[in-house]
């Protein structure tokens, strides 16, 4: 069905990606939902790809959520997004790292802003000089971190133990992939594939022996929409979003879904739960929902790191399907034990999601 | 059923998949006039109730015609058959007849209890 | 008058019809036209609108006409080269043939939109999605099928796809797509009376004679539903079909809509030739269509003395209108060459 003509515009939109000595910017959120993923990320690039990568802490939020919500005005945004250039500064590197899919869209924003309004970047210098005394440079690169997977997925490949092929039948699993509404559809040109058929996730997917599913809603928003999840009056209008694309992808039966934004992963993995508690819906054929994984789960999943280190049991739709189906070796005694050793206690069971 | 005190909003696009067309069907083999309709609003411009109210043919028609009815009844009942929708029609659309005619239609389908 | 040599680049309908104007009048005339065949675009039409004339039989009748003793015809030779020197004009093909003449209509008419361009609407990605030019194709098969060879039970049109568009850099509006489409939904009805068809609009322009009564028709007789609103994205569905976003702008609502087939109503642009050969004589007007003169002062002269216009080369015109210029610019032509001794 046309990948010729996909492939054309994958290669419309390419861009830089920096090779080595990165500065990561952890998510001010995501630990919260998906505890693994980062200290996953940190690994692979470190062990696998030999890279160096600092993880200061000294790090802060960019001020996305608040940004977003209407609440932290943008010029506070600017300086702050200023500072965390400054703590890259210090660390003498320039290619910028942000783990967070809206992080990584404010910070082309600024930019962005500051190319065209240069009086910006002169007020901003002034107030983080006021507020902290420092000074900065803007970076040199900016990649999302799925961006830099994908970079290195071949390379990433040799080094798997495992790949997306059902064991049992020899097919590629199905794999929906969902990017971030500021990955790619606020500018562009700073992603892979462009707005309309990004590559990021497609590129690791099919690298990796999967197969892409594309259903008529898959460019649709999950919905997070910061301020309307975040007050309850609008959280059902929110969830409405989540759940169009989840009844527009049933029919495909996809054997999990891939995204690379902490907000997408956690709306895509908790509303499968909401819904199914408050309307008794879910949108695979045995009631458990289809389960999400992270860009880096999946990737350290391949590469045979444990899936109790890399955060795959704090799901709300379990994830043993997606191991099962790969022929993962996993101790499922193990799922809830902590990494002291001492068992951490199973959660509360939903009443219709079948866990 | 768990009620976290909020619910799930009800899309309002218009699904043209699931829309029952057999209505309007109804509708044009009553008044054959009403296919001649494109829309053009002068209809509504002139309506004496849209002055005041919410109404206007223009609306209710393409309403109807992509099968909304959900707030149609109420809205209908703000006609008051003056009939100048009707003079100023150019292309001869009998809208007096258009509006009586939806009305029967959807009073029919409320009376027998259908689910609009 | 004769001795006289004018060289017609194009051998569509506007360099045909010029052509057959002027030898009548004793001129010599060489037409180069770069396909094997004449004809232009109206090669692949099967009717014409708004009256649906016999599209190969008004071809036919063209290129009779253009079948004349002082019209000397070359097909398969592509221009590269287009140069005034003193008061003649010299050519050159890309087999490097060098051919001299008098005065040079340039009539080198328009290319579709590719819509490739607009990715959103899936054209080359998605089956079923065809252009204009396409769907006119299967109509000279004399059927229109999905590529699962069914009948399509519901099929749309999507009009102004590359016109009126900021993002493609066409702002214009090509003119005749409206009551092109128009006519496309009506062939399609009469073909398969059974079946739905949507038509997705932002202005219905029926600027012509009939052109109106034909746009009633195809509501009134044919039951063809217009729905005020552009397409945003098409994507394929489970089953094959094509999902179509929309908005019913009339309603004030959002609109959903499965169909089996997408007709992109594509529009016109400047052909290669034209951006070519008007650039080489800085006759290269907006959206790299050729300029005249001006359209109320001499639209078939340029400033260069010698070299005419004529056809879809300056700007996007129906069949009758590129007739009717064609011929004009031919009484230019002679005008010209009565002066110049």
């Amino acid at each position: 069905m046309g990948m010729e003509i996909k492939k054309q515009y994958w290669n419309e939109y390419q861009k830089e990606i920096a090779q080595d000595d990165y500065f990561y910017e952890r998510s001010c959120i995501r630990q919260t939902f998906f505890p693994g993923s980062e200290a996953t990320f940190l690994n692979i690039l470190r062990d696998e790809l030999g890279k160096k990568i600092v993880d200061d802490p000294k790090i802060h939020t960019c001020t996305g959520i608040g940004y977003h919500s209407d609440i932290v005005p943008f010029d506070t945004t600017m300086t702050i997004c200023a500072r965390l250039f400054s703590l890259m500064n210090g660390a003498g590197l320039k290619n910028y790292v942000p783990s967070c899919v809206t992080s990584f869209g404010i910070f082309n924003e600024v930019l962005d802003t500051w190319k065209h309004y240069p009086e910006e970047l002169e007020k901003t210098r002034v107030n983080l000089r006021k507020a902290t005394g420092r000074e900065f440079e803007v970076p040199d690169n900016i990649a999302h971190p799925s961006d830099i997977i994908y970079n290195f997925r071949k390379q990433l490949k040799l080094k798997m133990k495992y790949q997306l092929v059902n064991r049992k039948t020899g097919k590629p699993l199905k794999v929906v992939e969902h990017i971030g509404c500021h990955y790619s559809k606020i500018f562009a040109e700073k992603s892979i594939g462009g707005a309309e058929f990004p590559h990021v996730l497609a590129g690791m997917i099919e690298e990796w022996g999967g197969e892409v599913v594309d259903y008529p809603e898959r460019r649709h928003c999950c919905g997070f929409g910061f301020r309307n999840y975040l007050v309850m009056a609008n959280r059902g209008y929110s969830v409405a979003n989540s759940k169009k694309k989840f009844e527009s992808m049933k029919p495909y039966k996809p054997d999990f879904i891939l995204t690379n934004c902490p907000g997408c992963a956690m709306f895509m993995d908790r509303w499968q739960y909401t819904i199914a508690e408050m309307e008794g819906t879910t949108y695979d054929e045995n009631g458990k929902g289809i389960p999400v994984l992270t860009y880096e789960e999946m990737t350290g999943m391949l590469l045979g790191y444990n899936p109790w280190d890399i955060g795959m049991q704090v799901h709300q739709v379990q994830t043993e399907s997606i191991l099962d189906k790969i022929g993962i070796d996993y101790n499922p005694q193990d799922k809830y034990v902590g990494v002291s050793g001492m068992f951490l206690g199973e959660p509360e069971k939903p009443t219709n999601l079948v866990v | 059923m768990k009620d976290w005190g909020y619910k799930i909003s009800i899309p309002r696009i218009i699904d043209l998949d699931r829309s029952d067309t057999s209505l309007y069907k109804q509708l044009v083999s009553k008044v054959p006039s009403a296919m001649k309709c494109i829309m053009c609003g002068a209809c509504s411009a002139t309506c004496t109730a849209s002055n005041h109210t919410t109404f206007s043919f223009r609306h209710c028609h393409i309403l109807f015609k992509r099968g909304q009815y959900s707030r149609l009844s109420d809205e209908l009942d703000k006609c008051m058959l003056c009939g100048k929708c009707n003079l100023v029609c150019t292309q001869g659309v009998n809208t007096r007849a258009v509006i009586s005619t939806m009305r029967l239609i959807l009073s029919d389908m409320n009376n027998r209890n259908i689910a609009l | 008058m004769s001795g006289k040599k004018i060289i017609i680049i194009g051998g569509g309908p506007a360099g045909l019809e010029a052509a057959s104007h002027l030898a009548r009048q004793n001129y010599q005339v060489t037409i180069l036209e770069k396909e094997s065949e004449t004809g232009g675009h109206i090669k692949n039409d099967m009717t014409l609108f708004p009256d649906f004339a016999d599209a190969q039989e008004v071809r036919k009748g063209l290129s009779d006409r253009a079948n004349h003793p002082n019209i000397e015809l070359k097909t398969g030779i592509c221009i590269n080269e287009l140069v005034q020197e003193g008061n003649q004009w010299r050519i050159k093909s890309d087999n490097n043939e060098a051919i001299t003449g008098d005065a040079v209509l340039l009539a080198t008419g328009f290319e579709p939109f590719d819509a490739r361009r607009k990715e959103e609407l899936g054209y080359g990605i998605y089956n079923n999605i065809i252009t204009s030019v396409d769907f006119e194709t299967k109509l000279k098969e004399g059927k229109i099928l999905t590529t699962e060879g069914n009948i399509p039970q519901r099929i749309a049109f999507l009009n102004c796809v590359g016109s009126r568009d900021e993002k493609t850099g066409n702002n214009y509006c090509s003119r005749v797509c409206c009551v092109n489409g128009v006519k496309l939904a009506i062939s399609f009805k009469e073909l398969y009376p059974a079946a739905e068809a949507y038509f997705f609009y932002i202005d219905m322009r029926m600027n012509g004679q009939q052109y109106e009564e034909l746009y009633r028709t195809s509501q009134e007789k044919y039951g063809v539903t217009y729905i005020r609103g552009r397409i945003s994205e098409a994507a394929a569905t489970f089953d094959h079909k094509i999902q179509l976003k929309s908005e019913d702008t009339l309603a004030g609502l959002p609109l959903k809509l499965t169909v089996d087939m997408l007709v992109l109503l594509v529009g016109i642009e400047s052909s290669k030739s034209t951006r070519l050969l008007a650039g080489q004589n800085n006759i290269r007007g907006n959206y790299g269509f050729a300029e005249s003169l001006g359209v109320n002062r001499n639209d078939y002269q340029t400033t260069k003395e010698g070299l005419f216009l004529a056809g879809t080369c300056k700007r996007p015109l129906s069949f009758q209108e590129t007739i009717a210029d064609a011929g004009a610019a031919a009484i230019q032509i002679m005008d010209y060459l009565e002066k110049v001794k």
